[in-house]
């Protein structure tokens, strides 16, 4: 072996694990989460370097930002932001759907500066919208359902746009690219946030598009994930029966729906969200007190549709703080670090650590335990 | 003794890895990695009988395929210290990520604290003189010694109730032992893993070990050599022939 090109030592140690499921996946994705649960707002430009120490995660072909707390001056509207391929026909549709079902009180396109690693095939344009309330009745009895219709609409039957965000005082930031690039691009040092998620995408098993780039979002639900969800068939079949569309090819996406279903229309705890898709094992029910066991195999019963298999490690933004989880066998990384009203949680501490050097308290969670961190009133 | 530092700060790993290199064939005896920050493959391939400290967080694969030389990490580690070490020692003084001490085939691994998921995963070991061994201070999370073929995994569990509370522990195993302090509970115990009786001979064996983790971290060894330990090993040499095998 050569000890004198590191790339071909990699290449050989690459391929010499490419057998191990462990290390087959060894460079895929790289995720961040941040809250300051006292609502203290933080600019982009901290989560940017945190997400770029971890580029040995990513390809190039993906990368975002979801911010919250970026639009107070709209913070009663949805804020949709859209990429549309051009701002005709697909432009003319969506304007449609909302001035039929509710009010747009202001739109434009979202600021961009031309990034030489960037290539512009969409448009990003956000619109503050709010529903109208005689809709309201029925299957669409609240705003988020008037909202959550619009964005299954536009994603699965308006070619040409896709909503890539739709919740209040939030927005996603992503595009194809390195996260340094995505983060130029969209000038994301301009956004103050109390919440901010990171992901530095390695596709494997879908394409690189824009859409594609996480965090996937619905409401206020975002998620940025690292690994497959490689029981996507059952999971999408179950939020379909709800109403739900996955058109976005990647995994993830059924992610945010399931968080909406089972979090926001079966008003589940997030601790019970989590315990719903990475549930403990049945020997280990077995084992818990009698209350305990009876709790924990109702939820296995009752949403084993959305139980998720396959490797992962999450983060996901949510109205009131974040929730980071990995699956059951704990096959991708997550730490976890606080300090002070800070909660921060990554795929390596290194990125936390550029974030926060003075970080304490930093450890790995347990396989499917959730880590929350919620604003304090 | 020649000692040279070097400031890490923002530097990616193949130059770090370079200028370590170059350092240690300019007769460098003691190399000194100030504000190191989640560069990965640290040590990559040494050889030698070189001392690395490094003062930060080193990234993954810290020490991979190293031969020889001694790396001594002031803070946290990440995902799989020591894959692949074929010689040498690595002392962490903190705790460190998952797959810890991966495919390692010779040398030592110390953790202060605690390690991550699958500590020593396909660890192995050729006769005696090729044994690797990996010491963890605190605890270890499941799967500890996953599919381990070869070497010694020693668990201390100081400041801790029991050493092991999570469960797997030699899931897959097939050779190697991996050693608890205090009793393990059967139902932690993974596929194809198998308890046995901790001896004063086996205590023997290990004693070394112990003094030399303890000497390391500033322990009193006295205190951890008795023969209250667990100690596991595979059920048989081939726990899972009827599963690959027909006939």
């Amino acid at each position: 072996m050569s000890h004198g090109n590191n790339s071909e030592i990699i290449d050989e140690y690459i391929t010499l694990h490419s057998s191990l499921s462990i290390f087959r996946v060894i460079k895929m994705c790289g995720i961040i989460g941040f809250i300051d649960r006292t609502k203290s707002r933080m600019d982009g430009s901290s989560i940017k370097a945190a997400l770029s120490l971890m580029n040995e995660r990513g390809s190039g072909d993906g990368a975002g930002y979801a911010a919250y707390g970026i639009y107070p001056e709209y913070a009663d509207y949805y804020a949709l932001h859209v990429f549309f391929d051009n701002l005709g026909e697909p432009k003319k549709k969506v304007d449609e759907l909302l001035q039929q079902l509710g009010e747009i009180v202001h739109q434009e396109e979202i600021p961009t500066t031309p990034q030489p690693g960037i290539k512009k095939v969409h448009i990003p344009w956000r619109y503050f919208f709010k529903p109208s309330e005689d809709l309201m009745e029925g299957k669409m009895a609240s705003e988020n359902d008037v909202v959550t219709y619009i964005v299954m609409e536009v994603n699965a039957n308006v070619k040409g746009a896709t909503i890539c965000s739709s919740g209040k005082n939030m927005g996603v930031f992503k595009a194809s690219g390195w996260p340094e690039d995505v983060a130029n691009f969209y000038r994301i040092e301009d956004y103050k946030g109390y919440i901010w998620l990171g992901h530095n995408r390695y596709p494997t098993n879908s394409p690189g598009w824009w859409g594609g780039a996480h965090p996937f979002n619905l409401l206020n639900w975002s998620v940025v994930h690292n690994g497959e969800i490689t029981s996507y068939g059952t999971n999408q079949r179950y939020v379909e029966g709800y109403g739900y569309k996955c058109s976005l090819f990647t995994d993830t996406e059924v992610v945010a729906y399931l968080f909406d279903l089972l979090g926001r229309q079966h008003g589940l705890s997030y601790e019970m969200v989590v315990k719903a898709l990475a549930p403990p094992f049945w020997d280990e029910i077995d084992r818990m007190p009698a209350k305990e066991a009876e709790l924990n195999k109702a939820v296995r019963l009752t949403y084993g549709s959305a139980l998720m298999n396959g490797p992962f490690a999450i983060v996901v933004g949510t109205e009131n703080g974040i929730v980071g989880f990995t699956d059951r066998i704990k096959l991708r990384p997550l730490v976890v670090g606080e300090n002070g009203n800070r909660l921060y949680i990554s795929s390596e501490e290194a990125a936390i650590r550029v974030l926060d050097p003075e970080v304490k308290n930093v450890y790995t969670p347990r396989a499917g335990e959730p880590i929350i961190g919620r604003f304090i009133e | 003794m020649k000692t040279v530092k070097i400031d890490a700060r923002g530097m990616h790993y193949t130059p770090l890895n370079q200028k370590i290199r170059a350092a240690i064939a300019d007769g460098a005896e003691e190399i000194i990695l100030d504000n190191v920050l989640g560069q990965r493959f640290i040590g990559d391939g040494l050889r030698g009988n070189v001392c690395i400290i490094v003062n930060g967080v080193p990234g993954g694969d810290l020490g991979i395929f190293m031969s020889g030389p001694t790396c001594i990490v002031h803070g946290n580690a990440e995902h799989a210290p020591g894959n692949t070490m074929d010689r040498g020692m690595l002392v962490i003084h903190g705790s460190a990520g998952d797959a810890v001490a991966h495919s390692m085939r010779g040398g030592k691994v110390f953790v202060k604290n605690n390690i991550g998921y699958r500590g020593g995963i396909h660890m192995k070991q050729y006769e005696v003189e090729a044994r690797p061994i990996l010491v963890v201070g605190g605890t270890a999370h499941s799967f500890l010694g996953e599919y381990m073929a070869g070497g010694l995994v020693l668990v201390l569990g100081i400041g801790k109730d029991k050493a092991m509370t999570d469960r797997g522990i030699g899931s897959g195993i097939h050779g190697g032992e991996i050693i608890i302090r205090g009793e393990v509970d059967d139902y932690l115990l993974g596929t194809g893993a198998k308890k046995f009786k901790f001896t004063e001979s086996d205590l023997e064996r290990i004693a070394p070990i112990i003094k030399s983790f303890c000497e390391q971290f500033g322990y009193d060894a006295a205190e951890f050599l008795d023969t209250n330990y667990t100690k596991i090993g595979p059920a048989s040499s081939r726990p899972f022939a009827s599963k690959y095998v027909w006939e």
